[in-house]
């Protein structure tokens, strides 16, 4: 099974962070070649100062029962969607690149980015890299 | 028989999909043939690990569960 996953990530909330981890880790874990797209929000939450330990950041559809639900299961020792990410690559295929619309919208440079990122990428570089197989949009 | 057990690996109260990570982990370091014996309490793992050993190859020899845990046997493909 080793038709390729695309994620283009748009959202810098830590529940779809923490969403598209999992996707990703789960892909990974049954050989398929995972290709994630940083966009918008999604790039910003890959700033080096982003992703250290802060307050969690959810989808305004969570409310406060949905913080509290996300902080327990946090609390409990659920791996953060970094971690699950670094181990995605420990085991597979993932390729993190940025989208360099995003990169000129946000100021920042390869070197802003925590060193999960692999590069800075256009459109056209990611639609080839997608051509093959699914494309979530998360 | 008595089974040879090469490894075991603890993922009790891991939430998804690191149960799954860490196993693709552990049998990395096995030779063709040898056993894993996993451990885990993921609601999901039973149809995760059925799922993963048929993608992999890996063969699920045995599934069982004990109150809330559940355990994997795996033969490295």
């Amino acid at each position: 099974m080793d038709e390729p996953l695309a994620i283009t990530l748009f959202s810098g909330t830590d529940d779809k962070l923490q969403a598209a981890a999992v996707l990703t880790a789960g892909a990974a874990a049954v050989g398929r070649p995972v290709h994630i797209f940083l966009q918008y929000w999604g790039l910003e939450a890959f700033r080096k100062e982003s992703v250290t330990p802060h307050d969690l950041v959810l989808a305004p559809e969570a409310g406060e029962a949905g913080l509290r639900a996300v902080m327990e299961l946090a609390a409990a020792g659920q791996s953060s969607w970094r971690e699950t990410l670094e181990q995605a690559k420990a085991i597979g295929q993932v390729d993190i690149q940025a989208c360099s619309l995003s990169m000129d919208l946000l100021h920042l440079t390869e070197s802003d980015l925590d060193p999960l990122v692999d590069g800075v990428e256009g459109v056209t570089a990611f639609w080839l890299a997608a051509s093959e197989g699914q494309v979530v949009f998360i | 028989m008595t089974v040879q057990i090469a490894q075991r690996l603890d993922a009790r109260n891991l939430s998804c999909p690191m149960p799954i990570v860490k196993t693709a982990i552990a049998i990395k370091a096995l030779v063709s043939g040898e056993l894993l014996e996993v451990l885990a309490t993921d609601k999901g793992s039973v149809k995760d690990f059925a799922a993963w050993s048929r993608t992999t190859g890996n063969e699920l020899v045995e599934s069982t569960s004990e109150g809330p845990v559940f355990r994997f046997l795996l033969r490295k493909k």
